[in-house]
C-alpha cells in the first residue's frame, strides 16, 4: 500500500528532527496588532520591523488583492502566541468587523481587478487549505509539515517527494503562463483551466492528508486485530490457566492430581505459543498425543522423546497404538508416576520404549488385566509385521520395546 | 559440601529451590540477573552455578560468556522450563556441563549438582535425544578433527539409553560397563557437543526450535 510506505518513509525521515529541539514557532499577537497581529507576529519570528511587513501586505494587497488573502490565510493558521494576553470582548468585535469588511475588500477587488476569475478560485483554495491546517490535530500537524518538507528538500531516494515538487511546480507555472496569456484565451477556457489548477493545488495540499487517512485506516486496522488477538489470548488464559490454578488449589492435598493439571496446561500452552501441532501427520506427533491423552487420563507424567521423525503409516500407527496401551498399563498398573517414552526413526524401522520404574511383573504369568499386553501390544505389532519384547520383573519396572520396520 | 550459587530471574523458583535443596548442598549465594550474578559468583567461588536459560539481560548465557574462563573450578548446570533445542545447545557450547528441566525432583537435582561438580556431564533424557538427532547423519562438511563431528558406537548406545530413562547406574548394569566408564562416555560426548564443528549443529537446532 503506498500510503503505508509512505508514512514509513516520512517517520524514517522524522526520527532525528524528532530529537532536535523545536524550532521557534511563529504565532499571532493581536495585543501588539492593528488587526490580527499577525504582521506583529510575522515580524517578531522574522525579526525585522513591523513597519516593513506591513508595508509589504499592503503593496500585496494593490498587486490584486493577494496581500488580504495571505493576511487572512496566516490569520487562520497562525497560532496565539502563548504569553498573548486574552483580548478583551470589545477588540473582538473590532476583529470580526475587520474580517467583514476584508471579505467585502476582496470581493470588490476581485469585480475590479482583470484577473478577477482566477482570484476568487485562489482565496478559496488558500482558504480552505489554511481551514484544513487549522483543523488538523498536533501530530496530524506535524505530520504535513513533514510532508512538505520531504518534498522540499526531497533527496534523491525520496521519489514521491521529487514528484509532487514537480507537480506543484508545473502547476505554478501552468497558472502564471495562464495569467500572462489571459488576453488571448477565451472566457469559457480560462474557467475551466482555472477549476483544474485550483483543484490540482487543492490536491496537492491536501494529498498529504488524504493520505494519512489512509495510512491511519490501515493503522487502526492493525490495531484491531492486535487487540482482538490480545483478546482471544486473555478469554484463553482466563479459560484454561486461571481454571487450572483454581482447580490446583482445590486439590492442593493431591500431589498427583496437581501435577496432572499443571502438565495438561503447560501442554496447552506450549501448543498455544509454538503453534499447534496436531496428530496424523507423524509418529512423533502421534506419540507425543497418545502421551498427551495418558497424562491427562491416568494423571501421570510422560517424558517423550524422539529422535528423527516419520510420516503416518497403518505399521507406524500400530506403534503409536501398541505404545499407548503400553503407557496405558505402566499408568495404571505400575504404580510410577513417571513414565518414559523414546522413539527413534532409522532408516528401516522405527523403535519405541515405554519404560516405568513401578512394581514390575512377570510377563510370563500375567494374567487377567495383563492379558491386554498380549492382545494389544504383542498380537497388534505382529498383524503389522512388528515386534514386541517386554522386559520386567517384579520390583524392576517395565520396559516395553516395540520395533515396526518401514 | 557442594558450593552452589543459584541464578534465576524469578524469586519465587529461588527460593523453592533454596528450600528443597536445604541441608544437602550449600548455598553460597543467588542472583535475578547476569550482572549480579556475574559479581556474586566472582565473589563466592562456588562450586556449582545452577543456571536459569531464560532471563532478561541476554539470559544465562551472558552469564557465561562474561565468566569466560575466569573460573575454571567452577561447573554449571543450565536449567530451563524451555526445551528449545537452539537455547540449551547455546549454553552447552558456551560451556554448561548439563541441563535439567525445572521440573526435576528435588533428589534428582542434588543428584545432578553432585555429578557436574565432580566434573561430570549430566544429560537429561531430552538432551540426549537431542544429541543423537544432532549427530544422526554423517556430517556433510568433514572439520578439521572427524573424531568430533561423530559418536562412537559405545556413545550412540548411551545415549540412547539415557535418552529412554536410564540412570547411569543401570546402564551400566545394561552395557556391563563401570559407572566411572558410563560417566567418561557422556563426559566425551559433552565435549562434541560443545567443540564439534559440524555446521548442521546450528541449523538443526535452529528447526527444532518447537519440539
Amino acid at each position: 500500500m503506498p500510503g503505508r510506505a509512505q508514512g514509513r518513509d516520512n517517520d524514517r525521515v522524522s526520527a532525528p528532527a524528532a530529537v532536535r529541539a523545536a524550532p521557534p514557532r511563529a504565532s499571532r499577537r493581536p495585543e501588539r496588532g492593528l488587526l490580527g497581529g499577525v504582521a506583529a507576529g510575522i515580524a517578531a519570528h522574522l525579526g525585522i520591523p513591523v513597519r516593513t511587513v506591513r508595508i509589504a501586505f499592503a503593496l500585496l494587497v494593490l498587486a490584486g488583492g493577494l496581500g488580504a488573502a495571505l493576511y487572512g490565510a496566516y490569520w487562520i493558521v497562525l497560532p496565539v502566541a502563548p504569553d498573548s494576553p486574552p483580548l478583551p470582548s470589545r477588540r473582538r468585535v473590532k476583529d470580526a468587523a475587520a474580517v467583514v469588511l476584508a471579505v467585502m475588500a476582496v470581493g470588490a477587488l476581485a469585480q475590479a481587478t482583470p484577473s478577477g476569475a482566477l482570484f476568487v478560485p485562489i482565496v478559496l483554495g488558500c482558504v480552505g487549505g489554511a481551514l484544513i491546517w487549522r483543523q488538523a490535530s498536533d501530530p496530524q500537524r506535524d505530520r504535513l509539515r513533514r510532508l512538505s518538507r520531504t518534498s522540499l528538500l526531497a533527496s534523491g531516494s525520496d521519489r514521491e517527494g521529487q514528484l509532487r515538487l514537480a507537480a506543484g511546480a508545473a502547476l505554478v507555472i501552468a497558472g502564471a503562463v495562464l495569467v500572462l496569456a489571459r488576453a488571448n484565451i477565451t472566457a469559457v477556457r480560462d474557467g475551466i483551466v482555472a477549476l483544474v489548477v485550483s483543484a490540482g493545488g487543492l490536491a496537492l495540499l491536501t494529498g498529504p492528508w488524504w493520505m494519512r487517512l489512509v495510512s491511519q485506516l490501515s493503522e487502526e486496522r492493525a490495531e484491531r486485530i492486535r487487540s482482538q488477538e490480545r483478546a482471544e489470548l486473555a478469554a484463553h488464559l482466563h479459560d484454561s490457566v486461571l481454571q487450572t490454578l483454581a482447580l490446583i488449589q482445590r486439590n492442593a492435598e493431591l500431589p498427583r492430581e496437581v501435577a496432572r493439571l499443571a502438565r495438561g496446561q503447560e501442554r496447552e500452552l506450549r501448543t498455544l505459543l509454538y503453534g499447534t501441532r496436531t496428530a496424523g501427520d507423524s509418529v512423533a506427533d502421534d506419540l507425543r498425543a497418545a502421551a498427551a491423552e495418558v497424562e491427562d487420563a491416568y494423571a501421570v507424567s510422560v517424558d517423550v522423546v524422539v529422535v528423527g521423525d516419520a510420516p503416518s503409516d497403518p505399521g507406524l500407527g500400530a506403534l503409536v497404538a501398541a505404545a499407548r496401551e503400553a503407557m496405558v498399563n505402566a499408568a495404571k498398573h505400575s504404580g510410577a508416576g513417571e513414565i518414559s517414552v523414546y522413539a527413534e526413526a532409522e532408516e528401516d524401522a522405527v523403535t519405541a520404549f515405554v519404560r516405568d520404574r513401578g512394581i514390575g511383573f512377570d510377563p510370563d504369568t500375567a494374567a487377567g488385566d495383563r492379558q491386554g499386553v498380549r492382545g494389544s501390544i504383542i498380537g497388534r505389532m505382529d498383524r503389522h509385521g512388528g515386534t514386541a519384547r517386554i522386559v520386567s520383573g517384579a520390583g524392576r519396572g517395565t520396559e516395553i520395546e516395540l520395533r515396526m520396520p518401514r | 559440601m557442594t558450593r552452589v550459587f543459584l541464578v534465576d530471574d524469578h524469586a519465587m523458583f529461588r527460593a523453592g529451590v533454596r528450600a528443597e535443596l536445604g541441608g544437602r548442598v550449600d548455598v553460597v549465594g543467588e542472583a535475578g540477573a547476569p550482572a549480579e550474578a556475574v559479581s556474586g559468583i566472582r565473589a563466592t567461588r562456588p562450586d556449582v552455578v545452577l543456571l536459569d536459560v531464560h532471563m532478561p539481560e541476554g539470559g544465562g548465557l551472558a552469564v557465561l560468556q562474561a565468566l569466560g574462563d575466569d573460573l575454571a573450578d567452577t561447573r554449571v548446570l543450565a536449567l530451563s522450563v524451555s526445551d528449545a533445542a537452539e537455547d540449551v545447545i547455546a549454553l552447552i557450547r558456551a560451556g554448561a556441563r548439563g541441563y535439567v528441566t525445572k521440573t526435576i525432583s528435588a533428589a534428582e537435582l542434588v543428584d545432578a549438582i553432585r555429578r557436574v561438580a565432580d566434573g561430570d556431564a549430566v544429560f537429561s533424557p531430552r538432551l540426549a535425544g537431542f544429541v543423537l538427532d544432532a549427530f544422526r547423519d554423517a556430517p556433510t562438511v568433514p572439520s578439521g578433527d572427524p573424531d568430533l563431528d561423530q559418536l562412537t558406537p559405545r556413545e550412540r548406545e548411551v545415549m540412547r539409553l539415557l535418552a529412554r530413562g536410564y540412570t547411569y547406574r543401570e546402564i551400566a548394569g545394561e552395557l556391563f560397563i563401570s559407572v566411572k566408564t558410563v560417566e567418561t562416555h557422556a563426559s566425551n560426548v559433552l565435549r562434541k557437543l560443545q567443540l564439534s564443528s559440524r555446521h548442521q549443529l546450528t541449523r538443526w537446532a535452529a528447526d527444532r526450535r518447537m519440539l
